[in-house]
């Protein structure tokens, strides 16, 4: 495993600082953040990074963050949710600025990743912000020009809080996007807004007799759903990875 | 009732400690038997405090404490762990 023996050499839970070098809205209360992590030595689709804020007192406040991109080179991308209650994210979203510095440390993580060695077809559903990491994969599966399916769920509330919604309105040969409307659907969208059902799962999901990778990622509530629906679809619960993420 | 989150989320505070990534290590509970990779076993109470509860039948298998000048790990929960070189 790649992720391992990087660890072993003692570098992945140093602490590195970043510079912002550009910060793009991705909807209301989102942004995504490129940063360039000297000594961050590229990482796998899937990976995470943890992000140290420091205050003027010395009170420190870590939260886990999803790395958008993928590949080699110490420039990264994550996005970002701006969650009311949270003590990191609104600092992200709001006042962070081009050339500020952040502290950072990764890549973390191994088990939760898409490798293009992988061939099988490959299920991808996210939750909000939990696309992030699912769409480091699919840019991962576009660069290196793998030919193994893809097909994408992706949950929102409504059309304006999805992120990278450009990339995932014209989609690459190989992957297939279907949106899921929680709140609001737009007009002409044949499916009612409302919460991801079994049935959704089962209308534009690979099938379980393929057996597909799938990777499923968002708030708690929202991967227990999915996974327990996935398992009584007949997918084996060891090919479903799932990766929830709390109030940050 | 507070939402747990999973073991992915340990990969960032054990790499303080350890040199492997916790998250592709696997744990043998010492509860019901179930050999799992920690990053499916739920994690409750982040960020200062981790307790890893078994994806299985809930019990605990590592508490973890960070404080400013230590570390506390209590690892009672768990009959093994082997992790992949």
């Amino acid at each position: 495993m790649t992720g391992t023996s990087e660890a072993r050499d003692g570098r992945i839970g140093n602490w590195k600082v970043g510079v912002v070098t550009s910060i793009r809205r991705e909807s209301a209360s989102g942004r995504s953040i490129t940063i360039d992590v000297p000594g961050w030595g590229g990482n796998i689709a899937g990976q995470h990074t943890d992000v140290r804020l420091t205050a003027a007192n010395g009170y420190t406040a870590v939260r886990s963050y999803s790395v958008a991109s993928a590949g080699v080179g110490d420039r990264i991308e994550l996005a970002v949710d701006r969650l009311p209650t949270g003590e990191v994210s609104p600092y992200l979203v709001d006042t962070l600025r081009e050339g500020d510095e952040l502290e950072l440390r990764g890549p973390l993580g191994g088990w939760f990743v898409w490798t293009p060695q992988q061939t099988e077809s490959v299920q991808l559903i996210g939750g909000g912000s939990g696309i992030v990491p699912l769409m480091a994969m699919i840019r991962s599966h576009e660069a290196s020009g793998s030919d193994s399916p893809f097909r994408l769920l992706y949950s929102v509330r409504t059309p304006l809080d999805a992120f990278f919604r450009a990339e995932l309105e014209s989609p690459s040969a190989n992957l297939e996007v279907t949106w899921i409307f929680t709140r609001r659907a737009p007009s002409g969208c044949p499916r009612p807004a409302g919460r991801i059902t079994a049935a959704d799962l089962e209308a534009h999901g690979f099938p379980a007799a393929l057996s597909p990778t799938v990777f499923v990622c968002g708030p708690t509530g929202f991967v227990e759903t999915v996974a327990t629906a996935l398992v009584a679809l007949g997918h084996e619960p060891s090919r479903v990875k799932t990766e929830r993420f709390g109030g940050a | 009732m507070v939402e747990p989150i999973d073991g992915n989320a340990l990969a960032g505070p054990l790499s303080d400690l350890f040199t492997f990534d916790p998250t592709t290590a696997s744990a043998r509970c010492a509860g019901c038997g179930d050999v799992s990779v920690l990053a499916r076993a739920m994690v409750y109470g982040e960020p200062d405090t981790f307790v890893v509860r078994c994806a299985n039948c809930d019990d605990v298998l590592m508490t973890i404490v960070q404080a400013p000048d230590r570390f506390c790990i209590e690892l009672r929960g768990m009959t093994w762990l082997k992790i992949p070189r």
